[in-house]
């Protein structure tokens, strides 16, 4: 011990520092956040010229200069465009949204039969609240009303020709109707199916894991526009003659399938997160199979995958907007189509709709996120290490 | 296992439905039994729709002749080719895209990401905001945008938006020179094929040195002269073979030099916004998941910060971003689909254009599905390399 043979040993104290400076207020936060190094300095003022290059014509193009109300495309168009505006102008065609907004909402549904959309709408956020929010009792109930009640009074309400409603054909509905409906049918089939098969590509018996497998892997590596385009054109060639789909159902179909293939990869993600112990310790309870999986395995593997599942229904949520591209009409496609509208054409106009319709895209898509990121820490139970 | 095998000595009792292995064969068959029907029932249809509707099967429509121009070409093309051609076309701008976005949303996606972690709070928030919005909203709405709201009001060719080195921008696309590659210009891409074979090598060296002596040997900058200078040198010793045809206005048009449309602009943009706010949240997670201890062990050996980042939390971090990148990339290839909605002529919207023209519809399909998973596949093995590069190596 005595011939450690240290290079270079303090021999006299430090000298001591000067105090810290303030470690609070706007002076050290501002100091420490933005100002830091030289690198920092740098990264910041970069920062404010990128702000200050882009936020200020943002708020002078969609708040200051906007058109807010008006009857046609002339509020929206400077002099030299055939309009009233003064040369140069540069603004959002906030009218152009606000003339049009019943059919961004529905399409062209029917104008005396617009109450029923909107009655089940309500009766959507009116089933959907209590569901969402932890503390309200009676989540069975609910639940059933949301997935199985709600489905089938939402069909006679929406398609009619039944208790004395008028029939409303499918090529007649459209914007948000068409999104919500194709998104919310698609989350309550998809989930389920992609269950069975994450369950059925997890299984034992070569035959269906195969099966599984083989569809999992085709639809995911595939676009969704095949996938739609298959549904179309090429299922009508596979129905024996005379029997045909509805547009709408087909497109159903097809964006349900896709999902599910995803869905099914999210949920084996958490089956294999599983411990075997699990597994092993529900069979030595006698437990069937089904037994099992519903009581032991689903519930912590739902659980684990919750964040995944959530980004599967929000991409599935932002894809139905390819419907358009087999000529339906959901939001995204009723704004594109009414940029060609002559009587609001105009240079303004497409971003407008444009940006309407990225904005409700947005909160509910956010609104999403938000949520499952909510449910995620409420569903917590501290396993995580 | 050896409990299983002590019950199946016991001889079988009770009926056959509660064996397990008897009820696992029996879903089978039944399962592999409703399948061949499915499918039996399918083919069968399909035939007689077929048939009915007198529509040929079978890929000989590849070689009639496609009566249709394609906008945007990279080989060769006019109407007079062939279906095949045709669709060859289309898959090749598919592939240019892809690539093209791919590379470009890698890039903006590593920027913002690494920012999200940033110790800077404007910069923090910047790509906060920029993630939480392309993250929220479809694709095919991004490239709407580009196209319709952002490209197709740019002023018309005849007052262009001057840009630097020569280039402009309107409502027909982006316009820049053209690189016109004269006599002897095969030497400059010699050079510069030599130059990147001499930096792996003098970086195979240099690190052989630092295994055997700890000396370091600026290999970064070394590199960049040989692959920079090498190029230039033989540049000016073939005599300046390089020019450039810039484009030129005329009264109604642009002529001369590179024009990249609009279409194609849109797309590209788009994906690449859109996809990198997808990256820059696997790259931030990525960087958070290598634990502290490894950054603050790496400091306590003396190493600086630019090293900690390039030696111990890059590669570690690169680990976990690899494959949820190479699900990305598959996800951009994909919805280079959406060309379609925009008329950009990619692989999708030509099968499509095909699809039509004859009526076929389940063999332009077939090739759609075959391709994508082609690519699929492709892109897969190419990043399954790299990972087996990247992964841990356990000792």
């Amino acid at each position: 011990m005595t011939q450690t043979d240290l290079s270079w040993v303090r021999t006299e104290m430090a000298q001591a520092m000067p105090a810290p400076a303030g470690e609070r207020g706007l002076v050290a936060w501002v100091r420490k956040n933005l100002f830091a190094s030289v690198g920092d300095t740098i990264l910041t003022l970069l920062g404010l010229v990128l702000v200050a290059l882009i936020l200020p014509p943002i708020i002078d193009w969609a708040f200051v200069q906007a058109v807010w109300t008006g009857p046609d495309r002339t509020v929206c168009a400077t002099i030299a465009q055939g309009g009233i505006q003064p040369d140069g102008w540069s603004g959002a065609c906030w009218a152009f949204v606000n003339a049009k907004f019943g059919q961004f909402m529905f399409g062209r549904y029917p104008l005396e039969e617009r109450w029923r959309p909107i009655l089940v709408g309500i009766l959507f956020v009116a089933l959907l609240a209590p569901l969402l929010i932890p503390r309200v009792p009676h989540k069975g109930l609910n639940a059933v009303l949301f997935f199985l009640v709600l489905p089938i009074v939402a069909f006679i309400l929406l398609v009619g020709g039944m208790f004395g409603l008028p029939h409303v054909e499918t090529p007649l509905w459209g914007g948000l109707l068409v999104t919500l409906t194709l998104s919310f049918v698609g989350i309550v089939v998809s989930l389920p199916l992609g269950i069975l098969l994450a369950l059925g590509r997890r299984s034992r018996m070569p035959v269906v894991k195969t099966i599984c497998i083989v569809f999992i892997e085709t639809i995911r590596g595939i676009p969704l526009i095949t996938v739609l385009f298959m549904a179309s054109v090429m299922l009508p060639l596979f129905l024996p003659a005379g029997v045909t789909f509805d547009k709408f159902l087909r497109a159903l179909i097809g964006v349900s399938l896709f999902a599910a293939a995803y869905m099914a990869e999210v949920v084996r993600g958490g089956l294999q997160a599983i411990p075997k112990g699990q597994y092993e310790g529900a069979d030595s309870l006698g437990l069937s199979y089904w037994q099992k999986m519903y009581f032991i395995v689903l519930p912590q593997a739902l659980k684990l995958v919750i964040p995944g599942i959530v980004n599967t229904f929000i991409g599935m949520f932002k894809d139905t907007s390819l419907v358009y591209i087999i000529s339906m009409f959901d939001l995204l496609a009723i704004v594109r189509q009414n940029f060609s509208d002559a009587s609001w054409a105009s240079p303004q106009t497409p971003a407008s709709g444009l940006i309407f319709a990225a904005v409700v895209f947005w909160l509910f898509c956010f609104g999403m996120s938000r949520y499952s990121m909510f449910m995620e820490r409420r569903l917590d139970t501290g396993h995580k290490r | 296992m050896a409990s299983q095998e002590v019950l199946r000595e016991e001889p079988a009792r009770g009926s056959l439905i509660n064996d397990p292995r008897v009820r696992s064969i029996f879903i089978q068959v039944v399962a592999a039994l409703a399948l061949i029907l499915l499918i039996w029932w399918i083919v069968d249809n399909t035939i007689d729709n077929l048939q009915r509707l007198r529509i040929a099967s079978g890929f000989a429509f590849l070689k009639g002749r496609a009566g249709f121009d394609i906008a945007d070409s990279a080989i060769a093309y006019s109407s007079d080719n062939t279906y095949g051609r045709a669709i060859l076309v289309g898959l090749l701008n598919t592939a240019i895209v892809a690539l093209a976005g791919i590379i470009t949303a890698t890039i903006i996606g590593f920027m913002v990401g690494i920012g999200r972690l940033s110790n800077n709070w404007l910069i923090r928030k910047i790509c906060t905001i920029y993630v939480e919005v392309f993250r929220n909203i479809p694709p095919l709405l991004v490239i709407f945008f580009w196209y319709f709201g952002v490209l197709s009001v740019l002023p018309l060719p005849r007052d262009s938006i001057e840009l630097p080195f020569g280039s402009y921008l309107n409502s027909r696309g982006f316009y820049f020179p053209r690189a016109v590659w004269g006599e002897g210009a095969w030497l400059i891409l010699l050079a510069f094929v030599l130059g990147i074979a001499m930096s792996w090598f003098v970086a195979r060296k240099a690190r052989q040195r630092q295994m055997a002596t700890g000396q370091q040997f600026p290999v970064f900058w070394t590199s960049v002269a040989l692959i920079v200078g090498l190029p230039l040198l033989a540049y000016v010793a073939s005599g300046f073979p390089l020019s450039f045809d810039l484009p030129k206005k005329s009264t109604f048009n642009l002529t001369g030099g590179f024009q990249v449309k609009p279409e194609f602009l849109s797309l590209y943009l788009a994906l690449s916004f859109y996809t990198a706010s997808f990256i820059a949240e696997i790259v931030r997670a990525g960087i958070r998941g290598v634990s502290r201890g490894q950054t603050e062990a790496a400091g306590a050996l003396g190493l600086r910060s630019g090293p900690i980042l390039r030696l111990v939390v890059v590669p570690q971090a690169m680990r976990i971003v690899i494959p949820p990148l190479t699900s990305q990339y598959l996800n951009l290839t994909k919805n280079s689909s959406l060309a379609i909605a925009i008329g950009y002529p990619d692989l999708t919207a030509i099968a499509g254009t095909v699809l039509n023209q004859t009526g076929q519809a389940i063999e332009p399909i077939m090739i759609m599905m075959a391709v994508y998973l082609g690519l699929s596949l492709l892109t897969s093995a190419i990043m399954n390399v790299v990972n087996a590069k990247m992964a841990l190596v356990e000792r």
